[in-house]
């Protein structure tokens, strides 16, 4: 794979939030991001996995930059993106998608599906035959057709699914290479989620886009990225190909999150599952050393509660941050 | 001799577009300490249905017709007030979907889960509090939040003391209704451990409600799928997860993406049935792809073993 194919960089990324504790109390800070670095390919799509709460959806928002970050690099098509003129920023968001997780919330009520499709362009000085062009292009690409039944409909007139797909189609009007889409099916019933999974997989493939698909729900990542990325606490503790990482999971925490995912099975309703203890950190003052160790079963004492654990090559593509997999401690 | 028997249950509600026939007809019966996981998609009558046995019906209810049997006594007989002292609650309890943030913030937690008792029973506070105690140790609530106040806890903890409180009163069935569906994967895990716990060590009876195929598997010992206010297939859980029987249920199944199977899960095309005026004969039938000429005639109840059943023509022969 050569250099040229990708698209986005992020180096040691940070995004922290100020809170002030009381009224003369000091400034602490809510390390929502901690030193994310990562390289995206031209038409691949990663996997972010996490729990709540772990600093997948800031940085989603801080790549789309919706969020200032507090330090680090976001290069994207060569171009240094953080700190830009207006110009570039202007450009940039045209280059970007993105696919929240309330579809309702992201429609605006008021405005018809064509009307919300034309805002962009309207922005963006696409001439008006053209518009036209590109809406029934993007409507029939997400398979809403025949496209004159949905174009004067307004957001309450459509289903969950529905919806959703005016929102792909929006964050695809003005031919993006990198769509975000943070949790893009959880509100949808089971057998919609597929569907709207499978469409993301096809215009991916169609337009040779990147996807960051940010989810908290590892069955469905198999089928839809070529990457998975496991994040706690603020930072990606494993990256790896798909297949290999559900198949060989290496930090303790990938494990666990694994583990906890049932197939349907009528033997599971008498298995104990076997899961870590206690529950995430606080992200104002994360533990020292590596951050899952007061819940991980193989912690080194000494090592993995002082000093922060490498980025660890296992293997090619398959990146660990954990002290079990270190040559030299 | 079950424990638990619904026959030829209705219930309709009334709306601006016409009458909504959200359960339609709906039998299965429970052994006692068995679980019965009732699975399908939103808007199938799954909700409802747990509302029929809780007797907690909306004000637009045009019928609600049908036998309600709880070892033997029907619940229907009862009048409202009846019910509400000796039945909802006592008997049958419930955990509410999306009941995070129901809790009242004003109010411990551990005061909040002992209310019930302190209202109902004639036991003083010391005492209701001990028994909160216990309860606690058993969802897995450590001690010391008794005291604390709901936005003191996280998710998983508070959904742990809304199961507290449908198990003060000591009932002998509990409806959960998609008890983890707002949860991270490592605490829905948790949860589902806690209640496998409590299913094994006492003998109640839980009704599961969820949409999701593969957490019904953790609990269920028998199956029932819901599809356009009716039950298509009720199975016995071994049977079911191998090999469900009606298109509906196979659909639903190949639908569910796999985490160790290298298989393509499949969307099920179409919309799901309405429920206002939905069409004659088999419900699902528009959307299934073994669709044959006497699926537009109402389908047959099928009878499987242990009074099981599927309610489709391709079996009927």
């Amino acid at each position: 794979m050569t250099e040229d194919r990708i698209l986005l960089s992020l180096r040691d990324l940070r995004k922290w939030y100020s809170i002030r504790k009381g009224i003369f109390g000091k400034t602490v800070y809510v390390k929502a991001l901690d030193g994310v670095s990562f390289d995206l390919r031209r038409g691949e799509a990663i996997s972010l996995v996490g729990e709540s709460g772990c600093g997948k959806t800031t940085l989603g928002r801080t790549i789309l930059g919706l969020e200032e970050p507090t330090s680090g690099k976001i290069i994207f098509d060569g171009r240094e993106i953080v700190n830009s003129d207006k110009k570039l920023m202007k450009w940039y968001r045209r280059q970007t998608g993105f696919v929240q997780q309330d579809p309702f919330g992201a429609l605006p009520p008021f405005m018809t599906v064509k009307r919300i499709l034309e805002e962009p362009m309207i922005i963006n000085k696409v001439d008006k035959r053209e518009r036209r062009e590109r809406i029934y292009k993007a409507l029939t690409e997400v398979r809403l057709t025949p496209v004159e039944d949905f174009l004067n409909k307004y957001p309450h007139m459509l289903s969950g699914g529905q919806q959703q797909r005016v929102v792909i189609a929006r964050a695809m009007i003005l031919n993006p290479k990198l769509i975000i889409a943070d949790e893009p099916v959880s509100m949808l019933d089971a057998s919609v989620r597929i569907e709207i999974l499978t469409l993301l997989k096809k215009l991916q493939k169609l337009h040779d886009i990147s996807i960051i698909y940010i989810t908290h729900d590892l069955s469905t990542t198999r089928y839809f990225s070529e990457w998975i990325f496991v994040m706690y606490a603020g930072k990606i503790v494993e990256k790896a190909p798909v297949k290999e990482l559900l198949k060989n999971p290496l930090h303790p925490y990938s494990k666990a999150l694994l583990a906890a995912i049932p197939d349907p099975d009528a033997r599971n309703r008498f298995i104990i599952r076997e899961l870590p203890p206690g529950e995430p950190p606080s992200l104002i003052d994360p533990p020292k050393g590596c951050r899952f160790h007061p819940r991980c079963v193989h912690k080194i004492k000494g090592l993995c509660d002082e000093k922060e654990p490498p980025e660890i090559e296992y293997e090619r593509d398959h990146l660990v941050s954990c002290w079990l997999y270190a040559r030299e401690r | 001799m079950s424990f638990l028997k619904v026959e030829d249950l209705y219930l309709y509600y009334r709306t601006r577009m016409g009458t909504l026939q959200a359960v339609d007809g709906v039998s299965f019966s429970m052994k006692k300490a068995e679980s019965l996981a009732l699975i399908g998609e939103s808007g199938c009558g799954k909700s409802s249905l747990a509302k029929c046995l809780m007797r907690l019906l909306p004000r637009n209810v045009e019928l609600f017709k049908g036998h309600i049997y709880l070892d033997g006594l029907d619940l229907m007989e009862l009048n409202d007030e009846e019910f509400r002292k000796t039945i909802r609650w006592q008997r049958i309890s419930m955990v509410p979907q999306a009941a995070l943030n129901s809790l009242n913030p004003v109010v411990k937690v551990g005061e909040q889960v002992a209310e019930p008792l302190l209202i109902h029973k004639s036991v003083d506070k010391k005492e209701a509090l001990e028994k909160v105690r216990e309860l606690f140790s058993l969802v897995g609530i450590p001690q010391a939040f008794m005291d604390r106040y709901p936005f003191e806890l996280s998710g998983g903890m508070r959904q742990r003391v809304i199961i507290a409180m449908a198990l003060i009163m000591n009932p002998e069935i509990v409806i959960l209704d998609e008890p983890t569906s707002a949860l991270d994967v490592l605490i829905q895990a948790s949860i589902m451990n806690m209640l496998k716990r409590i299913k094994r060590e006492s003998n109640l009876t839980f009704i599961l409600i969820t949409h999701d195929v593969s957490i019904s598997s953790e609990l269920a010992d028998k199956v029932a799928v819901m599809y356009g206010g009716q039950i298509v297939e009720l199975n016995d859980a071994e049977s079911f997860y191998k090999s469900p029987l009606h298109p509906y249920s196979q659909k639903l199944m190949a639908s569910v993406p796999s985490l160790r199977e290298d298989k393509q899960p499949e969307y099920i095309p179409g919309a799901p049935v309405s429920l206002i005026n939905p069409p004659k004969g088999c419900r699902f039938a528009d959307r299934c792809p073994f669709r044959i000429e006497e699926c537009s005639e109402e389908p047959p109840l099928v009878s499987l073993k242990d009074g099981n059943y599927v309610r489709c023509w391709l079996y009927a022969r």
